[in-house]
This record gives structure tokens, C-alpha cells and sequence, in this order.
């Protein structure tokens, strides 16, 4: 029996959601070719959800990993940056 | 007090995560086909812009990004418009027709005169040239305070801003009135990402196209490069066998 259509409020809002992550999987350190099977195969796992708590729960597992992802982006920035300009610090100087 | 007028000039650079390689003519480094991203201090720069005006202690009237290189530099003030500027410059110049820090600030003076900026706010250096003047030498030719690498920015009452700089073993609090010039550092904030949805709303803001020539600048070369090479690789390490292994190697280098 196929299944019912979902609503098409949160449809459009996961669709939404898929360009974004795909956008910022170009920039993941493993590539994209990385990324994007395992964040189709993510979405996928998810795709026979109809119950709108259920769906609302997965928008918010995908919103935090888009959080995730742009903290792992701005600190692998950051340390390469460190340390090719500053140098490694020592824990005691850090801590001054 | 008037209203901020910020100018902030953004650079295209090869990508800091990439390793760059040197071209074969050993005249510089290899560009084609690189991934090139927002210099990195340049988007520290472009956050500081945002958040001075979402702080709204102060009014900020622009923020204009300005960049001079190929026609692929649109894609990084289009990041930076995405980020929260609101208009951006693009200096169209020739592929391998690159400015020096010098022109960079003759050609900066000049936007800032036009567009009557009172603050710009530069990244402190390029991870490409690493020459880290071009602020330095803006401040000169504008006859503006400047404040270099700075970790904090704060405005003071009317038209006054007091900059913190960290320095060898401790920080350094300077303050000056507008117009002033503030370059980066690392530990200034953290830039937000530019998301899909804001990138596509800024494709609506408006990009303005010129010359150098608009400016009265030439690219015109003081320095010339002579040789670039790669540094020597890094020579691996030997295993030893034993401690007699190990004291005899030692012996051989002159250690013991």
C-alpha cells in the first residue's frame, strides 16, 4: 500500500533543509563525494515518516547537525590558522 | 555623531585548507584550478562589520565590501554580502594582473574618499602574500589612526573607538576618534557561516563593476618576483635497533 502524502508544510521544510546540508557538504573536510551519500542515506532512513511529531523531530536532529557542521568548520579554520601563525602554544601560556 | 560609513576590503585567496603548489616556470604559485575561498581574516573583518551594527550602539549607515581581482571575485563579495554587508565593489583586474599592498591602499584611499567611509576594517594579512601592509599603509596615505591586529573593538561615546591588540605576554588598549582604520586579528569573533538561503538573498543586492582606471590606479609592478620554491622536504626519521643502536647514532651526529 503506498504510502499517504506527508504534509507539505514540513515537506517543503526537509527539502529545504536536504539543499542546505548538500550546500555545506561541499566544504566538508572528506569531500563532498564523502558527504553526500551518507546525508541522502540520513534522509532516506527517514523519508517513510507521517506522524508530524516524528517528522518535527527529525527537522530538529537535522537543524543541530547543521549547527554541528558550521562549529566544525569555523574551528578547523581557526586551529590551521593558529597554527601557522601563532605557532603551538604550551597549556601554561594558554592559560595566562 | 554621523553615522558609520564602513568600508571593509575582502580578498579572493587560494582556499587555507589547500595546499598550495608551485608552477612549474617556478614564478609564483599554482592557481588554476584551485579551490579559492574569502581570505580568512577578511571574514573576521566582514563579521565585525555585522555585529558593530547588531550591537546598535552605534548607528551604521553602510557597510560596503570592496574587492579587487578577476571576474571570480564576485563570488566572495557576494559571501561577504551574504554574511550581512549591504553593497559590494568589484575591481575588475586582468587574470595574473595582481596589485601590490601599495596600490591596494592607493586604490582603498581612493574607494574610501568616494564612498565617504569613516572606518575600514581590513583582515591584517592575506594567507596568499602574507605581506600585511596594506592597512598599515592606508592609514598613511589617509592620515587616519589606525589600530593593527585587533582582538576586540569598542565604540566609546560619541566618535571614539577604543581597540584591544594582543601583544607579546599581554594585550595593549588603544583609543582614537573616527576616521580610523582597524585590521584584524584572529581572536576579534567568530564569522557566521554564510548559509544557502542568505546567498541566494544577496545575489538582490547590488554589485557595482569598475576599472582600476576609475580609481587612477595602474597595476604597475615595483617588486618583481624572482624565484619561488617549494620548502625541502622534510627528512624522515631512522629507527634503531637497540640502546648500544641508539648511543652509537648519537655518537655519529656528535650529540654525545
Amino acid at each position: 500500500m503506498p504510502l499517504p502524502p506527508p504534509n507539505p508544510v514540513l515537506r517543503r521544510q526537509v527539502i529545504q533543509l536536504y539543499k542546505e546540508l548538500l550546500h555545506m557538504g561541499k566544504d566538508y573536510p572528506q569531500g563532498y563525494d564523502y558527504f553526500r551519500p551518507r546525508i541522502h542515506r540520513a534522509f532516506m532512513s527517514k523519508a517513510g515518516l507521517r506522524d508530524e511529531g516524528e517528522i518535527k523531530q527529525a527537522i530538529a536532529t537535522a537543524q543541530f547537525v547543521q549547527k554541528e557542521l558550521q562549529a566544525l568548520y569555523y574551528l578547523k579554520k581557526y586551529r590551521t590558522l593558529k597554527k601557522q601563525y601563532e605557532g603551538e602554544q604550551t597549556l601554561q601560556q594558554y592559560q595566562m | 555623531m554621523s553615522a558609520l560609513r564602513i568600508l571593509v576590503p575582502v580578498k579572493r585567496v587560494i582556499d587555507y585548507a589547500v595546499k598550495p603548489r608551485v608552477n612549474k616556470a617556478q614564478t609564483g604559485v599554482e592557481t588554476a584550478g584551485v579551490k579559492h575561498s574569502m581570505n580568512p581574516f577578511d571574514e573576521l573583518s566582514v563579521e565585525e562589520s555585522v555585529r558593530i551594527r547588531e550591537g546598535k550602539k552605534t548607528p551604521v549607515e553602510d557597510i560596503c565590501v570592496i574587492s579587487a581581482g578577476p571576474t571570480k571575485a564576485q563570488d566572495i563579495l557576494r559571501t561577504a554580502m551574504a554574511m550581512g554587508a549591504d553593497r559590494a565593489i568589484h575591481v575588475e583586474t586582468k587574470e595574473g594582473e595582481d596589485l601590490e599592498p601599495l596600490g591596494v591602499a592607493k586604490l582603498l584611499k581612493a574607494a574610501a574618499e568616494q564612498n565617504k567611509s569613516n572606518l575600514v576594517i581590513l583582515g591584517k594579512q592575506s594567507i596568499d602574500d602574507d605581506a600585511g601592509q596594506t592597512g598599515q599603509m592606508l592609514a598613511g596615505l589617509l592620515g587616519w589612526a589606525q589600530a593593527t591586529q585587533a582582538s576586540k573593538v569598542e565604540f566609546i561615546g560619541g566618535d571614539s573607538v577604543q581597540v584591544t591588540r594582543e601583544v607579546d605576554g599581554g594585550v595593549e588598549t588603544l583609543k582614537a576618534k573616527l576616521p580610523m582604520v582597524i585590521t584584524t586579528d584572529l581572536r576579534l569573533n567568530e564569522p557566521r557561516y554564510a548559509s544557502l538561503p542568505n546567498i541566494m538573498k544577496a545575489k538582490k543586492k547590488p554589485l557595482e563593476k569598475k576599472m582600476l582606471a576609475d580609481y587612477g590606479i595602474t597595476a604597475e609592478k615595483r617588486l618583481k618576483t624572482i624565484k619561488v620554491t617549494e620548502p625541502p622536504p622534510r627528512q624522515g626519521g631512522g629507527k634503531v635497533e637497540d640502546v648500544d643502536g641508539l648511543v652509537s647514532k648519537l655518537k655519529e651526529l656528535g650529540a654525545l
